[in-house]
């Protein structure tokens, strides 16, 4: 019955036919046509419609307008998207949604992509014929990542939907009802008492400026104007494939080679690579894999499986928040931004003779929970705090801007060794199943002393967009240490959006699934779908972003974290073996339990 | 405190840890507590494994879920045009200098909180009101003084 | 013109349910389609055709519900039909579980009705006792059961997805439609979502056929309404007249002089000026829900059209933007009318668009109806008090 053919409908829409598929809605057609019909509700990475009402369209004789983005084709339904009365109520609409957005004095801090201001001037709505707010009317909350102004909030619930349905968090719902509603949490409670996990994907959804990350921006410039400080700089692996967005170029650019350059004319002392830690993450997992496993199937330990990354911060707060009796299972491994921090104030202190506590540390992010995770009272195994500052790609776009740097006529550049030479592998951290091939390139030459029997090294299974993506690989002639793992099938899989890890958990708690080893990553496409990428964000332009990163990776000379010369040599010099002594105390952290 | 979590728990018994019944349950807490607190809204959502932002979202939606301390007594006024075409102000007026409070306060010995309601279907016989689940109708300032104070005679 | 017949004492429990279960379900459902009957919650969709998109849906759980949570202002009919002719619509509401394949029923009760609660549990019991609820009913192979749910103060919850939302234990928003109750209703399954008049209308029409039914009222509107009369006369209360009778029968019924204007529909219904009290009321021309209520020469409509758009400005559940944002914005006019403070024509054009918007393109019958006190008030009566 699968295969049954589905009945192609057709439809006018402004005079015009249209084929349509049943159960497609009226918005889907005129979108796929390149008919413009506004949307601030809908979003078709979300679940929700017929909130805004922005998209109402006259269908047929129906008295009432529908709303196109919940309402499904009929065959031979006519559809005027432009008519009086529609264009009517939308300028109606907006202006309604003007008349209670309360913006200050004007300032708003969403000077980019805002949505709802595209709408105002596409829609010519400069006043509102009903007056504007005279003062603020709702407090500001917030936590160490989000920042929430309900004053300038117009209700569209897509953070509510982003928070419930996809990251299956919670932390946020519509409270009270008519015009006294406002998305908060129980009794009025501040953000950072509600579950929030950080993730800030309500802020990459919200249209207006409701939802902002708190910056650290400030704080940077401060540190960069202090002359007693030597600051370096780290920049995330998707960063490279995304930045250009923020200066309106479209998704699928790569700016590596020029964002360096504008790091150092904003001041910073050495511009490394989060790469460069993304390969010393791989090489301590993955021993810490293969050790859980000899525990497990060599010496008929206890030992949990399967292993979870921990890479992903909002990950890591989810599942301590939610799945606390899970948390042996989270591999210690500090993430790649912390790994970073405790060797530049340890290793690469030493090594350029600098007292730590004049180091400054920054991080350049897709992420906001990384601010958070910079901040865990754990996170000072360097003696200091191990990473400093941790700004979003967004206020480091910002910063550009504001510093006057024309982004693409800079010179091209390389990042500054030793902490920024890194491999492919590290690089693939920054797009879902990333993690999970880095590592798994580097542990099947551990036990084999060969390569991954892919073609290319590119593991294509554990790629791509699904939520949740399973694979398995047998492992073949181990190397006499790895005899027990001879025809041993190696069960992974990979999940990104929240709302698939807590899939994937429960699947794992009620004993369905056997998976040796587990990526997780808590926003949609992984890191490259972080709460702190550019916006506007949706599939298309989530594909675009891995294709950059994928592209590159194929391009480098190195491509498995274990073959980082950098990585070798830090070992050598410093931290001596994988899992060793220094390794547990500057690489490894341990998970809290954080539900009341 | 320990009341409430007793009472609470046959609750959620009585509809099976449901929270399709979430809003029978509130009713019924609300009933034996007079109002939600929020170690009622963490037990509950502990209890139907809801979150408890679901719950309050619930709670604040509905005027009867009370979320804020309540008398023991919730004195209702209908407000709603054939009430106040039968004269709801005077009842108001009259049951404000009675208890000695105003319009959605409560009484110093937190028997009685006063509010208005919208229409509850006693057009034919205003004004009325609503004492708990209990209605009164047809009724004038005299009435109205003596059924409130029966009640602090209970 | 004002009859006995959903009112009527001539009535025997079970009459109409030994008949319908001695036949097959479509049975029924065919006489309910030719009778022409019409949901008597307002909105008006042909009862015989709900049942049988309800029953048309293969789906082995199906449910009832009896929509008694009567909100709108000036409304309690079915106050009376739950408290004093409780068998009647649940005589209705088993038939029609028959009728659908459903052996599940909700009576979805306005909190403003709690007082009644026990009487209905009371007769609920009394019923199983009978084996008139239970399983096999009458010794047929038919279960049926029903279960009061209770709103807790949400006027919209009487929409019907928003009760259904508010029975699954959620805020009473309403839902895209479609789908439709009648596929995707409570938890998802098909379900039927009646009025407590519909229902009670039901045992009549069994006992007594389809061509009797509709020698009252009118072709398109036939049978009896009752209507709940409030406001200023000798008599308010209850009346059962037959569609397509006018205001001035009913004002005549419940002794009203001196009257001013007439509200029909209740808040969300249509303010009518005497010139106008010769409309007969149907599903074509006044709405036929049953609130009327009246005000005589001494009331100041404005006075009135504050209580009704402050009624919508609390009773707005929030959800979409033009209901929300919309109704305080004719809320802060109109209280600027009470304080004698001008509004000028120009904002008053304003607001008449804002009132077309509201009507179009709010998601649910409130937001679509909430403009029309003031629209229709200031029409009708706007020039007497305007002070500009």
């Amino acid at each position: 019955m699968n295969d049954k053919h589905k009945a192609i409908l057709k439809v006018s829409i402004n005079g015009k036919e249209y084929e349509a598929n049943e159960n497609e809605t009226i918005l889907k057609v005129a979108k796929r046509n390149n008919i413009y019909i506004p949307t601030l509700c809908y979003h078709s990475d979300l679940f929700l419609s017929g909130v805004c009402r922005l998209c109402v369209v006259e269908v047929g004789a129906c008295r009432a307008l529908q709303a196109s983005c919940s309402t499904p084709v009929l065959n031979g339904m006519t559809i005027q998207t432009e008519s009086e009365i529609v264009n009517k109520s939308r300028k109606m609409l907006l202006e309604l949604i003007l008349a209670n957005h309360y913006t200050g004095n004007n300032k708003c801090n969403k000077d980019q992509s805002c949505e709802l201001q595209e709408l105002f001037i596409k829609y010519g709505v400069t006043k509102s014929r009903f007056g504007r707010p005279k003062e603020k009317r709702y407090k500001i909350l917030d936590n160490t990542a989000v920042i929430r102004d309900n004053d300038k909030c117009i209700k569209c619930r897509r953070c509510v939907d982003v928070c419930e349905c996809m990251q299956c968090v919670e932390a946020i719902k519509p409270m009270y009802r008519s015009n006294e509603l406002s998305i908060g949490s129980v009794f009025d409670a501040d953000l950072d008492k509600t579950g929030c996990v950080l993730c800030a994907q309500c802020v990459n959804y919200c249209p207006t400026g409701a939802l902002v990350e708190k910056e650290s921006i400030k704080d940077v410039y401060n540190a960069l104007n202090d002359p007693t400080k030597h600051v370096v700089v780290q920049t995330a692996p998707s960063m490279r494939a995304t930045l250009a967005e923020e200066f309106n170029l479209p998704a699928g650019r790569s700016s590596t080679k020029k964002m360096t350059t504008a790091l150092r004319q904003m001041g910073f002392d050495a511009v490394f690579d989060t790469n460069f830690s993304a390969d010393l993450t791989i090489i301590e997992e993955s021993a810490e894999l293969l050790s859980r496993m000899k525990k497990k199937f060599l010496n008929k330990e206890n030992s949990s499986l399967p292993l979870f990354t921990s890479c992903s911060p909002g990950w890591i707060n989810y599942i301590e928040y939610f799945y606390p009796e899970l948390l042996s299972n989270v591999s210690t491994c500090k993430s790649p931004q912390q790994m970073f921090g405790a060797i530049a104030k340890t290793y690469y202190a030493k090594k350029s003779n600098i007292h730590p506590k004049d180091i400054t540390c920054v991080a350049v992010m897709p992420c906001t929970a990384k601010k958070f995770e910079a901040d865990r009272p754990e996170m000072q195994d360097s003696g200091y705090k191990d990473v400093d500052y941790v700004l979003t790609i967004r206020e480091f776009a910002k910063m550009i801007r504001q510093s006057g740097i024309n982004l693409f006529e800079l010179p091209d550049s390389d990042y500054d060794a030793p902490m920024g030479i890194s491999t492919g592998a590290g690089l693939i951290f920054g797009v879902t199943g990333g993690v999970m091939e880095a590592a798994i390139r580097t542990a099947y030459e551990v036990i084999t002393q060969r390569e991954v029997p892919f073609k290319n090294l590119d593991i294509y299974p554990v790629r791509g967009m699904e939520g949740i993506r399973e694979a398995s690989l047998i492992i073949r002639e181990p190397i006499d240490e790895w005899k027990f793992l001879d025809g041993f099938e190696l069960k992974v899989a990979v999940a990104h959006e929240l709302r698939n890890a807590k899939k994937m958990l429960d699947s794992i708690k009620a004993n369905e699934s056997d998976y040796h080893f587990v990526e997780v990553m808590a926003c949609p496409g992984g890191c490259l779908g972080g709460g702190g990428q550019p916006k506007p964000t949706n599939m298309e332009i989530r594909k675009k972003r891995a294709r950059v990163i994928y592209d590159e990776d194929r391009a480098l000379p190195y491509r498995k974290s274990h073959e980082n010369s950098a990585i070798i040599e830090l070992y050598k010099d410093f931290i001596g073996e994988p899992l060793g002594e220094k390794a547990h105390k500057l690489l490894h952290t341990y998970y809290t339990a954080r539900a009341d | 405190m320990q009341e409430a979590e007793t009472n609470i728990n046959k609750i959620v018994e009585k509809y099976n840890y449901s929270h399709i019944e979430l809003l029978s349950i509130l009713e019924e807490v609300v009933d034996a507590n007079g109002y939600l607190t929020e170690e009622m809204v963490k037990d509950l959502a502990k209890q139907l494994s809801i979150s408890a932002n679901e719950i309050y979202a619930v709670a604040t939606f509905y005027s009867f879920i009370n979320i804020k301390p309540t008398g023991k007594y919730v004195i209702r006024v209908c407000k709603t045009i054939s009430c106040q075409l039968a004269g709801k102000n005077e009842i108001i007026k009259a049951i404000e200098d009675e208890l000695n409070i105003k319009m959605g306060a409560t009484t110093k010995d937190k028997l009685f909180t006063l509010k208005t309601t919208d229409c509850i279907g006693m057009c034919d016989k205003g004004p009325s009101m609503l004492i708990d689940d209990e209605v009164y109708h047809s009724l004038n300032p005299e009435k109205v003084v003596s059924t409130i104070r029966e009640y602090k005679r209970i | 013109m004002q009859r006995e017949f959903i009112l009527s004492n001539d009535y025997i429990f079970g009459d109409a349910l030994n008949k319908v279960l001695a036949e097959q379900p479509q049975d029924l459902i065919n006489i309910m389609k030719k009778s022409g009957l019409r949901g008597r919650g307002g909105a008006g969709f042909p009862t015989g055709l709900k049942l049988e998109l309800v029953s048309k849906n293969d789906f082995d759980k199906k449910y009832v519900v009896c929509n008694a949570d009567e909100g709108e202002p000036g409304s309690f009919k079915d106050r009376e039909l739950l408290f004093n002719h409780t068998e009647k619509f649940i005589e209705g509401m088993i038939a029609s579980g028959y009728a659908v394949g459903s052996s599940k029923g909700f009576i979805y009760l306005r909190a403003e009705y709690k007082w009644m609660l026990k009487k209905l549990l009371k007769k609920i019991e009394q019923l199983r006792e009978k084996s008139y609820l239970g399983k096999s009913i009458l010794n047929k192979n038919f279960d049926f059961d029903i279960e009061i749910r209770c709103n807790a103060g949400a006027y919209i919850c009487g929409e019907e997805s928003s009760l259904i939302e508010s029975m699954e234990g959620k805020r009473g928003e309403p839902r895209n439609r479609p789908p439709f109750p009648v596929e995707h209703g409570y938890v998802d399954s098909p379900t039927l979502v009646d009025n407590v008049e519909t229902f009670a209308n039901l045992p009549y029409i069994v006992k007594y056929g389809d061509e009797e039914f509709k020698k009252y009222g009118t072709e398109k509107s036939p049978g009896t309404k009752l209507f709940s009369i409030s406001g200023d006369c000798l008599k308010p209360g209850i009346y059962e007249f037959e569609l397509g009778c006018t205001l001035f029968d009913l004002l005549e019924a419940c002794d009203a002089t001196d009257v001013k204007a007439v509200q029909v529909g209740g808040a969300a219904g249509i303010t009518v000026a005497p010139k106008d009290f010769n409309t007969s009321i149907c599903y074509s021309e006044l709405p036929p829900e049953g609130s009327i209520i009246i005000f005589n020469n001494s009331r100041n409509m404005f006075e009135v059209l504050k209580n009704f758009t402050d009624f919508f400005k609390e009773e707005s559940c929030g959800l979409c933007t033009p209901c929300r944002e919309g109704v305080p914005k004719i809320a802060d006019a109109v209280d600027k009318f009470i304080r004698k403070e001008n509004v000028p024509d120009s904002h008053i054009e304003v607001l008449m668009e804002l009132a077309d918007v509201m009507k179009v393109a709010s998601k649910c019958g409130l937001g679509q109806t909430a403009s029309n006190p003031f629209v229709y008030i200031y029409k009708n009566f706007g020039d007497s008090h305007h002070l500009s």
